[in-house]
């Protein structure tokens, strides 16, 4: 591939330049960009892997195949769906991509503050992976104690925890300095006149998200070390028979995976509000409001953990506190929610992809967050809990969420990182199938829950049967849309038209350098004189 | 759905604010689509040329955090009093102690009676134990909106009053370990004098709600042995048969007399099954484990020194 440019102007990041070519070229370089499409590919090929194990998952639940995959496989398949999705990427997710390819050039800068650091953590996310990766063949076989790894289940159980949660461990470096690298990166490298209030939204919520990168996961790291400890020298922290306490795992586990719950969600919702505004053609409503909202979701977001934990027989007054945040952390969603819906309002709206795969997110995002809501009242929790409708909730706010953002996000920057345009239409195709099988697939947990399904299970009581039919019925329009939307976009990567500069019309920085960018991204750094989004008054 | 019918005064309450929750949940979902659709229609730009540039409302911004604070502390506060109902027993409720080990359920009444499914009298309070033998496990009722762990080394409590005769389903709701989807019982609800009549009625006396129990967990039969009912209210055939069926321990069938390759302190050895190594391998199952099969994986038993000795007679029988 080559630039798109005439001769004077410099050669686009993806043609290489320097003395390594190639492959090598690849892996041993430090600019943000490829660094980005590192992560993408890595993630992608994480992503239909995991999709692989849920189809056969869902599969199961017919009952037919039970004859081949046995319920200790069975364990260990949602645990491997979980643990690929969960740490492999939900969380790196949409920081690691695109954090990384547009986070700097946002800002107007060349790179990031550290970008050999951020090479590292490109491969402490390997590492990770491939560690994760030989949990399953390895020592007892795949672990088959669900991703949240509770004890002392995870102590006792005789498959290959350990190396999982090395694996998990080894991850979490990659996630706490690629934190440090885009903190840093925003405090110091700001474009002059890039103030504060005129960075892009997306840059507000990839340094909110980064905040509980950093504080949240040493918590974790720490809780898995510990698991490891226990399992090889039976220190007895966690396991009661030796004076441990399993609820003592339960609170050090979420108090990280809370927070990264938001980690996973809030740069999707910064890339929402960079796609909204682009194709209204207006600027935000309540820029102020947005970026602040973001703030508060990390903050508050990080109180709320034990809402995992309400039947777990903590105390009285821990199940109300913990019930009361989780209902304030809920208004800083809805008031982004309600500035997404106000940027609408009165805008020149020019549909797209992008924007179609926008307002999925923002439907689907709703329902899971107001199902969210009824589990934090008590008296539903003790009910819900545990069952199918949570399944079905975080599959709402992770896959409608973040994933759906994640997609929205490429369809949006696809053209400027690739250079390329892929066939509309073929989105369009691929989306319908998609959003019906989620619907049948997700809705119809809710649903199962809601009648008493527990998650988890190998073999389900007969009365839940026809609602694992329709739920498996659609995770097959499911994946068929998922393969039409990742064969639509890799055909176009090597076969696509070639993008314009600024096909959507958009106004941030990066729409005003060619596609795809070149090496150093700007040839002079630009200054900055008003704010992200501000459109001309007359139409264009 | 029959088998989802509140049976329960907690299952009241908590379907209560679930339909509050449910009803604000559906006008936000359905204002919001309705809106971001309508919106998207009108303001098309073929429709609307010109864009205009709102840069935002104060007003606005405080009415839609006020608004949405207010509805969620309503719920918080709602979910939070009706929960209140559900989690504290009256005081002359009946104390249930309720096991969970891997996989199964026993309950003990408090005149020291065992069963297998929890018996419980129509409109009267019952309130659980709930412990577990080893790993964590939830208790789940989900006819009576009631959910509770079990964890090692703890007993937490729950209570309910049945407010509907028949058989409901006893769920696992956390991850156990390989046969976490079988760990199931039944809660059967009785009128109050059959209830009586069982647990005042010695230990010979018939199960309560046998035609409710028809479709679930087979009853005892009369004939029983003594050793036999023990090794089920145990939980015992869960992992062991008595016909020789493989499963995840060592069949009981033609074990007395005997010969087997045992670890002791991680060094091989073989015994000959007698009456000391049973006593033993009940009540201390980690010293002497069976070579092939899983390390740490029984649950030592709480079995009185009568109930031990019945156990091994019948134990002896089966050649």
């Amino acid at each position: 591939m080559s630039g798109t440019h005439a001769s004077t102007a410099p050669p686009s990041y993806l043609v290489d330049t320097g003395t390594r070519k190639g492959l090598m070229a690849w892996l041993t370089t430090t600019d943000h960009k490829r660094i980005g499409v590192l992560y993408l590919g890595a993630m992608v090929t994480f992503f239909m892997v995991a999709m692989g194990v849920g189809f056969v998952m869902r599969l199961v639940q017919l009952t037919t195949f039970q004859k081949l995959i046995s319920a200790q496989t069975y364990n260990a398949l949602f645990t491997v769906h979980g643990v690929i999705m969960i740490f492999l990427f939900v969380i790196p997710g949409l920081p690691a991509v695109f954090g990384n390819f547009f986070l700097p050039i946002l800002i107007g800068a060349k790179d990031v503050a550290f970008p050999r650091l951020n090479l590292t953590s490109w491969y402490f996310f390997m590492a990770g992976a491939i560690l994760a990766v030989l949990s399953l063949f390895t020592g007892g076989g795949a672990p088959d104690t669900g991703w949240s790894f509770y004890a002392p289940f995870s102590l006792k159980t005789g498959t290959n925890v350990s190396l999982a949660v090395f694996a998990a461990f080894v991850l979490g470096f990659s996630s706490m300095l690629t934190g440090i690298n885009f903190i840093t990166t925003i405090h110091r490298l700001r474009a002059p006149g890039m103030k504060w209030f005129r960075m892009p939204l997306f840059c507000w919520a990839v340094y909110s998200t980064a905040w509980i990168q950093l504080l949240a996961t040493p918590i974790i790291a720490i809780t898995l070390v510990l698991v490891i400890l226990e399992r090889f020298f039976g220190i007895g922290i966690f396991d009661p028979a030796k004076g441990g306490d399993p609820l003592l795992y339960q609170h050090l586990f979420w108090i990280y995976s809370h927070p990264a719950v938001y980690i996973m969600i809030l740069p999707a919702m910064g890339a929402i509000t960079e796609i909204i505004p682009t194709f209204a053609k207006r600027t935000i409503f309540g820029y102020k409001a947005i970026a602040f909202s973001s703030i508060a979701i990390a903050a508050v977001g990080s109180l709320v953990w034990a809402h995992h934990m309400f039947t777990s027989g903590m105390s009285n007054v821990a199940q109300i506190v913990f019930s009361l945040l989780t209902m304030i952390v809920a208004v800083p969603s809805a008031i982004k929610v309600f500035n997404w819906v106000g940027t609408l309002y009165k805008g020149s709206i020019d549909f797209q992809p992008p924007l179609l795969f926008t307002l999925t997110f923002i439907f689907l995002f709703c329902i899971g967050g107001l199902t969210g809501v009824m589990q934090g009242a008590l008296a539903v929790n003790v009910h819900l809990h545990d069952t199918y409708f949570i399944v079905g909730h975080f599959h709402y706010v992770m896959f409608g969420g973040t994933v759906m953002g994640f997609f929205a996000a490429l369809l949006y920057w696809f053209p400027k990182m690739f250079g390329k345009m892929y066939s509309k239409k073929a989105i369009y195709a691929s989306w319908f199938p998609m959003f019906v099988g989620f619907n049948m697939l997700y809705f119809g947990m809710l649903i199962l829950g809601m009648l008493g399904m527990p998650r988890r299970y190998y073999v389900h009581l007969p009365q839940y049967h026809t609602l694992h039919v329709v739920a498996t019925v659609g995770s097959w329009f499911l994946v068929l849309g998922l393969l039409g939307f990742f064969a639509t976009l890799l055909y176009a990567i090597f076969k696509g038209e070639k993008a314009e500069d600024n096909p959507w019309g958009g106004l941030t920085l990066e729409w005003t350098i060619p596609s795809p960018p070149p090496v150093e991204n700007f040839d002079e750094i630009p200054t900055i004189t008003a704010g992200p989004y501000v459109f001309p008054q007359e139409a264009q | 759905m029959e088998w989802m019918k509140q049976a329960a005064i907690s299952a009241q309450k908590s379907d209560a604010v679930f339909f509050y929750v449910f009803g604000l949940s559906v006008a936000f979902l359905l204002f919001i689509t309705a809106l971001m659709i309508y919106f998207v229609i009108r303001y098309d730009k073929k429709r609307h040329p010109v864009a205009s540039q709102i840069e935002g409302h104060v007003g606005l911004e405080i009415v839609w955090t006020v608004i949405p604070l207010i509805l969620f502390l309503s719920i918080f506060y709602y979910g939070w009093t009706n929960y209140e109902y559900m989690s504290q027993a009256p005081r002359e409720s009946m104390v249930v102690k309720v096991m969970a080990r891997q996989w199964s359920w026993s309950f003990e009444y408090p005149n020291g009676k065992q069963s297998k499914v929890l018996f419980a009298p129509l409109e009267k309070p019952m309130k659980l134990e709930v412990r577990s033998a080893d790993m964590v496990h939830g208790f789940y009722v989900p006819s009576f909106r009631l959910k509770i762990d079990a964890v090692p080394a703890r007993a937490n409590t729950t209570w309910f009053q049945a407010t509907r005769l028949g058989a409901y389903d006893i769920e696992c709701t956390v991850i156990c370990g390989v046969d976490h989807s079988l760990m199931l019982s039944k809660v059967v609800v009785v009128p109050e004098d059959e209830f009586k009549a069982w647990y005042f009625g010695g230990e010979n006396a018939p199960e309560p709600g046998k035609s409710l129990t028809a479709a679930g967990t087979p009853a005892a039969p009369p004939d029983e042995p003594k050793g036999l009912a023990l090794l089920k209210a145990n939980g015992c055939l869960e992992c062991h048969s008595v016909d020789g069926k493989p499963m995840v321990g060592p069949t009981f069938k033609g074990l007395f007399g005997k010969s087997e390759q045992i670890k002791v302190a991680g060094v091989d050895q073989t015994v000959t099954v007698d009456e000391a190594y049973l006593r033993r391998a009940i009540l201390n199952p980690e010293s002497q484990v069976v070579r092939g099969y899983p390390a740490d994986t029984m649950p030592a038993a709480e079995l009185k020194p009568d109930e031990l000795s019945q156990v091994v007679t019948y134990l002896k029988t089966l050649k």
